[in-house]
């Protein structure tokens, strides 16, 4: 791995131009750095962080082996990932709006999405995509880099109706940098200078293609010089770290000082642990060996650790956060276990009316159904 | 060759799945023909996400099977440019809901680079593309868009129901001059197993397959939804004498306009199966093509059994969305009761 800890050069005046540095605030031990400033969070905010990332975990858990059971259709694992989607998420501002990608579970929960909302789509119900008015969160994206011109537009009509105390996050992968959505997305961001903070979760792989092969550019973060806006580079796995980069491009991106751009496109450099998704079988294009020297670096032991070392958290209150944890996944569980639709759904939220054209399928529909039993459509199609 | 999970039935043939006759027909044509390279995101190394490319990366290396960056409409340009030197680009686009990023260059370039250039120029390249729902995918895998191709002049839209016409077709395809979008029915890619010649073989890109003679109604279909008309059909024989036949369209365009009015002529009625949305479908212009070719001929209003006019819905509804053998019964039964 070619880290360097560049912590000191957060002190930099604004703009931070740090293509090829990394920020980090933790080492691998959760141990802050030398000269690293950490971010000023209360001991109330850590936990939250804490308690967030643990149950992220728990929940991608539980997640893949419901998977295994055959309880939920196919799950893109965000083991690893999970520090830094609750530190970008923890570090918007309520009001603020969120990009997820298909991988970003924790980040949504973190922005205020149910538990048994993200549950609902991976066991078939659209139902979990009806995201509740008072949360600032959009349906995930699946289509590769589609949300970061949207992202931008987003932020570009709040800017022009006044409300740049809202700013916009929108996740990526490193694969999705190679898009043409994404040069579109981010050119636009920095012509039209909007509050939108871009988060490219490196994770060094986009299904099987290794990230040297996605970009000719030595880091992702670099390519934000080509778009006129700032880039940063931070230790994905460091959720300090990531709280603290990503709190002051959201912070610019509303308050920019005098002759500073809005939009910064932050590179989290992480690892993904698991495989692309359930259907993917890593062993096939990538060494075991390689996850090793990532692994020491696992973005819970090290905020774990950092609790301890604070004396923030003692092995009492651990437990009494697993059990909190556990309790809420189990819940989430069961609830969307009970989740139940109707196949009138499908004609359902086409359009603002159904049309009569569509009103005859649906009836058509539910006269076969009549007529033969909802066990006939459950015959296997092969 | 080639894939190790088929299983021999002789020096001949080899008995595979669909996705293995892929496999199978792209070994061929890439070990008789260097020009022939396969291009996408993750079919080298990981053989592609359906492993239609399965280990044609360790047999003719990474100048030949390239695993290129994220992006559709750089696999397709730059399949158009490598075309124009005289290579055989067969780039695969991961799923077909994921291959509106390339549209512009197939629509306008890849299909009319020969219209264009008054016949100097051309694009002989095979997009590879799974299609269809059914495998409890996730929101954006499902879809069937065939008719967005169909409608392109320049283009011509192929799609394999058996193994043994994977290969053919793919074969055929590989072969023809002109650009072709091969629509993969993911359904039915491990489904069952046929006999698969070794040998290279076409099967024709201008010739419907009658799958099952009958008289009394020609239904039209292709890929995935060919076996549940089968199944229906079989179905309607046994408990009301129904006589249905079955036609497997396979090249969609351009259509074999002489085999579906053939048919017609002889049944008279007819019924048409897609998954993809009614409105605007194959099945328009197929029922269209037939009241121009055959009115005389007609004893009832044709009937067409698709997917609705919505998007496909998550998989906890697809059954009910998708064309299933109790669907397409009840129709063919009003079709000849009429
Ligand atoms: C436009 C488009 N092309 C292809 C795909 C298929 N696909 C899904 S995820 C993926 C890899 C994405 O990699 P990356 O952007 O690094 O995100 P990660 O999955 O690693 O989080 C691909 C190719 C897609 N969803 N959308
Ligand atoms: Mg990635």
């Amino acid at each position: 791995m070619n880290m360097k800890n560049e912590a000191g050069n957060t002190d930099l005046p604004a703009p931070v131009r740090q293509d090829s540095d990394l920020v980090q605030v933790l080492d691998a031990e959760g141990n802050v750095l030398p000269q690293a400033s950490v971010p000023p969070l209360s001991d109330r905010q850590l936990l939250e962080l804490y308690e967030t990332i643990k149950l992220a975990r728990h929940f991608d858990q539980r997640a893949i082996s419901f998977q295994r059971q055959g309880r939920l259709a196919t799950y893109a694992p965000m083991t690893g990932q999970e520090g830094s989607q609750v530190a970008t998420s923890l570090a918007l501002a309520e009001q603020d709006w969120l990009f997820p990608t298909y991988r970003e579970h924790a980040a949504k929960y973190a922005h205020g999405m149910e538990l048994e909302s993200l549950f609902e789509p991976l066991r078939g119900y659209r139902e979990g995509y009806a995201i509740p008015e008072d949360v600032n969160v959009m349906p995930e994206y699946i289509p590769i880099a589609t949300q970061v011109p949207q992202a931008m537009g987003m932020a570009w009509g709040h800017k022009l109706q006044g409300k740049t105390d809202t700013a916009v996050l929108c996740h990526l992968g490193d694969g999705a940098t190679s898009e043409g959505d994404f040069h579109e997305g981010l050119n636009f961001a920095g012509v039209f200078d909007v509050p939108a903070v871009f988060v490219c979760n490196n994770n060094q792989w986009a299904i099987s293609v290794p990230r040297e092969q996605q970009t000719a550019s030595e880091t992702i973060a670099e390519k934000a010089q080509a778009y006129g806006i700032d880039g940063v580079r931070v230790d994905g796995l460091d959720p300090l770290a990531v709280y603290k980069v990503a709190s002051e491009a959201l912070e610019k991106a509303r308050n920019p000082d005098p002759g500073e751009r809005r939009p910064t496109l932050i590179e989290s450099v992480q690892y993904r642990f698991g495989a692309h998704t359930t259907a993917d079988d890593p062993s096939v294009y990538r060494d075991e060996s390689e996850e090793e020297a990532w692994r020491d670096r696992d973005p819970v032991d090290r905020i774990e650790k950092y609790l301890y070392n604070e004396g923030i958290l003692d092995s009492a209150l651990e437990s009494e956060i697993q059990d909190r944890i556990e309790q809420e996944v189990s819940e989430a569980i069961e609830t969307a276990e009970q989740t139940e639709t109707s196949p009138d759904n499908i004609v359902e939220h086409v359009y603002d009316e159904v049309p009569a054209r569509l009103e005859e399928q649906r009836d058509e529909l539910n006269r076969l159904r009549e007529k033969y039993d909802d066990g006939a459509f459950s015959e296997v199609l092969e | 060759m080639s894939s190790t999970a088929s299983t021999q039935t002789g020096q001949n043939a080899q008995r595979l799945t669909l996705v293995e006759a892929i496999q199978d027909g792209l070994y061929t044509e890439m070990a008789q023909d260097d020009n022939v390279v396969v291009l996408g995101e993750d079919v080298g190394k990981n053989g592609g996400v359906f492993r239609a490319t399965d280990q044609l990366y360790e047999e003719f290396g990474e100048d030949r099977v390239i695993d290129t960056p994220l992006a559709e409409a750089g696999i397709i340009g730059a399949s158009i440019g490598l075309a124009q030197t005289g290579m055989k680009p067969v780039p695969e686009m991961q799923f077909m809901g994921f291959m509106y990023p390339a549209f512009d260059q197939i629509v306008s370039h890849a299909a009319r680079l020969r219209s264009r250039s008054q016949g100097q120029y051309s694009v002989p390249m095979v997009i590879r593309a799974p299609y269809g729902g059914g495998i409890r995918a996730p929101e954006h895998h499902s879809e069937s868009k065939e008719a967005f191709f169909v409608h392109e002049p320049g283009l011509k839209v192929v799609s394999p129901s058996t193994p043994y016409d994977a290969k053919g077709l793919l074969a055929a395809s590989i072969h023809d001059p002109d650009p072709v979008i091969f629509l993969e029915p993911k359904l039915i890619y491990r489904a069952f197993r046929e006999d698969v010649p070794t040998k290279p073989y076409e099967v024709s890109l201008s010739e419907a397959a009658v799958r099952r003679e009958g008289t009394d109604i020609s239904v039209y279909t292709w890929g995935a939804m060919t076996r549940p008309a089968l199944i229906a059909a079989e179905n309607l024989s046994q408990s009301h004498g129904i006589d249905a036949e079955i036609i497997d369209l396979r090249t969609l365009s351009p259509l074999d306009i002489e085999t579906i009015t053939d048919s017609f002529k002889k049944t008279g009625r007819a019924a048409i199966v897609h998954e993809a949305p009614k409105t605007g479908g194959l099945g328009a212009e197929i029922a269209t093509t037939i009241q121009e070719e055959a009115l005389v001929h007609q004893e009832a209003p044709i009937k067409r059994i698709a997917g609705f006019d919505a998007p496909m819905p998550l998989h906890s509804l697809e059954d009910y969305y998708l064309p299933q053998a109790v669907r397409i019964q009840d129709g063919i039964r009003e079709t000849v009761d009429f």
